[in-house]
């Protein structure tokens, strides 16, 4: 079809640079196709985290001219021809080999939450659920784990307080479990605390580079805030248990 | 000499290699009976293939028609494998997969729901009811994302990009894993008494495949090298309906729930075609007219289902049929039309993810236009064969489960039946694990200079000063499956693929990673193509075994069912100069009671006379 430029970073944790790839681009193909015809072609040895190529499993995030995405998903039509585009690593996370980087942090965060713990079930052995009681939920499990919402979270990415504040992602897995119509653990307390809720300031960069189109902020993050408000905040009940010393 | 105590070392009871649903599942089921347990995976953990599986669990819950139960689950089962099923399995399969989902919801599991509140339940390809659980269409992130979730908390060690190479045994039996960190390039060592292979299936093989990376056939590998045999081999199931369009996300898969919602496949000129390829088998259960279908998927349970329903190796084989007779698409596929069928809105949110993915990766919005689809290579029926109930291999600690294993599926898979695959004999291998590491016998020791040697053999590709490109032998691979060993074969087809897998493997053999062994993507995929050349040639060698065409093996020169093949599996195994040995084995009679069964009509088995 056409030939094209890459300027793809390589390197290690060690430092690295950028390394420039002319390459032949067909008709319908998305970055990671290219990558891959780079990486068979030119440079073999090229780190690149991939799994199903189809915008379900989340492997493949990076940051393509300048915007946290994944590859698998940007179409190449959606450059101009003639101009470079510039792949490089996430920014928020120590990077291993090239396009691949270390997001062992966010597995960490996963285990510190709170797990599911559901009431019993109903006299006849099951569990009932309203579709539009557990709609709201859903919306959160369709996260991918692509950390892309991680990528350009302020709080971890310009003023790295990866220990106060758990991210966008953890935010909304707390939400889909508070708001799980079955669950009856509190996590409340801990969304404020150990999870760092106040530090998000809303500026709804999560919900913009999301790919599975989930309203982070919105539906997720402000409403967990909210209860966090609700419970310690709320002038008439802090009188209250100031009085009752609850 | 490489001195072995200085490679990291891990000890666990049970190693369970692979973290999708069923090792994710056997994991949980080792840890909760105590073992000390270890999971390692290719990728990171929850990126596992079975994240793409989006119809649906099958399990016999009868929530939506209460005349679904587990007999008419193992019925369907039986008849969608052609009867090679492993009738213990298929039992055990249907049996268990009911309370396999109702504990995934009590670990968090969120299931579309039915009108008063259950879990529902949707239609499927060979399914007499809606049976299968589902969330929209990304029921597989769903099962995953919940294992991953409940397993975190449960303290066992998980390895993720971890590359297991060769099983090291001690007089025959399991006594450890050679592995290696993919970040760094390390080896790592893992003594354990047990292994659950958990690797999944072989599809990177081909060319047209909907598998993602991972499906190298790694497990299938390990075990046949370990000594283990192989079953079932040549029935590898092509999935009727991969994007064809555009070529990059060719093979990507379009889930059956599109057809189990009212989409309907049409040629060329637009017109419904699997009315003509009704097999005489299915006849007295599918519809006859338009009219009748179209009334069955209205609710009406006089009706009979629309044969786009039929199994995925009789629709996979008339879509090849009508592109090779001239009726298909611009792309070489034919079309998938749900658009006509059912509301923009309803489309949405009935195939969230479908829509997503043909709008963003083909710029078709499948509320207003027909998708173009194809066969793509999709699983695998065959793999480690395993006794029935404890899934243990005939190499003592090794079992397997998931896709690896053999048996369960016969000579073609339900669609949804793999997730359910995925949960039960992945508890039941569990369970199988702990009763062989609790038994009798003194702790297996591992070799060093087994350790040793394996090493050697891994790090040759990067320390060669030339050979050919590991890429190019794999697309050289993948073009030669393709052109062989694909849905329709014939024996000088498969003699040609077995004489261009010898020279693949010289070439294997000879492959030269450039760079050093950190993350490094060529040497990652030179260690991957032993794997994949010992799958392909044990697909191709049994597939010129069975001189019959059944279920999703379709032989050119012997075009039909024979009964006389019903009665043998195919065996394959490594002989004892090294090559591929293949062999028949008569099948042992079915138990009495679950011949009935599987054989009853359906009014006898609903009435209760059965």
């Amino acid at each position: 079809m056409s030939e094209r430029t890459f300027r793809i970073w390589r390197g290690t944790a060690a430092g690295g640079s950028f390394v420039e790839h002319r390459i032949e681009v067909d008709e319908g193909m998305v970055v990671l196709d290219v990558l891959h015809r780079i990486q068979a072609k030119q440079a073999n040895d090229l780190a690149i985290r991939w799994n199903c190529k189809a915008g379900k499993c989340g492997s493949c995030s990076m940051e393509i001219n300048g915007r946290p995405r994944l590859a698998c998903m940007t179409r190449m039509n959606l450059y101009t021809a003639g101009d470079a585009i510039t792949i490089q690593p996430l920014k928020t996370f120590p990077v291993v080999k090239d396009l691949v980087t270390d997001v062992s942090w966010n597995f960490e965060q996963n285990k510190r939450i709170p797990p599911f713990r559901p009431r019993p079930r109903g006299a006849d052995g099951q569990h009932r659920m309203l579709q539009a009681d557990v709609d709201r939920v859903q919306e959160f499990r369709k996260c991918i784990e692509c950390y892309l919402c991680q990528d350009v979270c302020h709080v971890l990415r310009d003023q790295s307080r990866k220990d106060a504040f758990v991210g966008p992602r953890f935010m909304i897995r707390l939400a889909s479990l508070e708001m799980h119509p079955l669950d009856t653990e509190d996590r409340i307390p801990a969304v404020r605390k150990d999870f760092g809720s106040g530090l998000c300031n809303i500026t709804r960069c999560c919900t913009e580079v999301c790919p599975e189109h989930i309203e982070i902020t919105d539906n997720g993050i402000i409403p967990l805030k909210e209860r966090v408000v609700d419970r310690f905040y709320d002038p008439l009940l802090w009188l209250r248990r100031t009085i009752f010393r609850r | 000499m490489l001195n072995v105590s200085e490679i990291q070392t891990f000890e666990h009871d049970v190693l369970v290699i692979g973290a999708g649903g069923a090792g994710l599942r056997a994991a949980i089921e080792c840890s909760a009976r105590g073992l000390n347990t270890g999971l390692m995976c290719k990728s990171l953990l929850g990126k596992a293939h079975t994240v793409m599986a989006e119809g649906g669990v099958a399990a016999a819950l009868g929530n939506v028609d209460r005349r679904d139960s587990w007999k008419v689950h193992f019925r369907d089962t039986m008849r969608g494998g052609k009867f090679l099923n492993q009738w213990r399995m298929a039992e055990l399969h249907a049996r268990e997969s009911p309370d396999r989902v109702r504990e995934l919801e009590e670990w968090g599991a969120v299931f579309d729901r039915t009108r008063d509140g259950l879990i529902s339940q949707r239609n499927f390809g060979g399914h007499r009811y809606p049976r299968l659980a589902h969330v929209g269409d990304r029921t597989g992130l769903e099962i995953i994302r919940t294992l991953q979730d409940h397993a975190v908390h449960k303290g066992f060690g998980i390895y993720m990009e971890c590359t297991a190479l060769e099983l090291l045994l001690d007089g025959g039996r399991v006594a450890g894993v050679l592995g290696y960190w993919r970040e760094s390039g390390r080896f790592v060592l893992f003594r354990t008494r047990a292994v659950i292979l958990a690797t999944g299936g072989g599809g990177r093989a081909w060319r047209v495949t909907s598998n993602s990376w991972e499906y190298t056939g790694d497990g299938t590998a390990m075990a046949y090298d370990a000594g283990a045999e192989l079953m079932d081999m040549e029935f590898t199931q092509f999935h009727p309906t991969g994007m064809v369009w555009p070529p990059s996300v060719r093979g990507i898969l379009v889930t059956e729930g599109v057809r189990g919602d009212g989409g309907v496949l049409l040629d060329s000129k637009k017109e419904r075609f699997m009315f003509r390829y009704i097999p005489e088998k299915f006849a007295v259960e599918t519809a006859a007219t338009e009219e009748e279908a179209n009334r069955w998927l209205a609710g009406d349970k006089q009706a009979r289902r629309p044969p786009e329903l039929l199994t995925r190796d009789v629709v996979a084989r008339a879509i090849t049929q009508e592109v090779n007779e001239g009726r298909g698409s611009p792309h070489g596929g034919v079309y998938l039309d749900i658009a006509s069928r059912l509301p923009a809105e309803s489309i949405r949110k009935k195939l969230p993810s479908m829509y997503h993915q043909f709008k963003e990766l083909a710029e078709v919005d499948i509320t207003r236009q027909a998708m173009e689809v194809g066969p793509t290579l999709h699983y695998f029926m065959g793999g480690v064969r395993v006794d029935d109930d404890t899934q243990m291999s005939s190499v003592p600690g090794l079992f397997a489960a998931g896709e690896c294993s053999a048996g369960m599926h016969g000579a073609n898979r339900l669609g949804g039946n793999s997730l359910s695959d995925l949960l039960v004999f992945g508890r039941l291998a569990g369970v199988g694990a702990e009763a062989y590491v609790k038994g009798p016998g003194a702790a297996p020791r591992v070799d060093d200079e087994q350790v040793r040697s394996a090493v050697r053999r891994a790090i040759l590709p990067l320390n060669r000063e030339a050979g050919p490109n590991p890429y190019v032998v794999h697309e050289d691979l993948q073009g030669v499956m393709g052109r062989y060993v694909g849905i329709v074969r014939n024996e000088a087809d498969l003699q040609a693929a077995v004489r261009e897998i010898d020279r693949l493997k010289a070439d294997a053999a000879a492959v030269k990673a450039t760079g050093a062994s950190q993350y490094n993507a060529a040497w990652h995929e030179a260690l991957d193509l032993r794997s994949l050349l010992i799958t392909a040639e044990a697909v191709t060698r049994a597939a010129l075994v069975r001189q019959e065409s059944r279920g999703a093996h379709t032989r050119l020169d012997h075009f039909s069912e024979r009964e006389e093949w019903q009665k043998v599996n195919v065996i394959v195994r490594k002989g004892k100069d090294g090559t591929m040995e293949t062999r028949v084995e008569t099948r042992r009679d079915p138990p009495a009671a679950l011949a009935a069964i599987a054989h009853a009509t359906i009014e006898d088995l609903e009435a209760g006379r059965v």
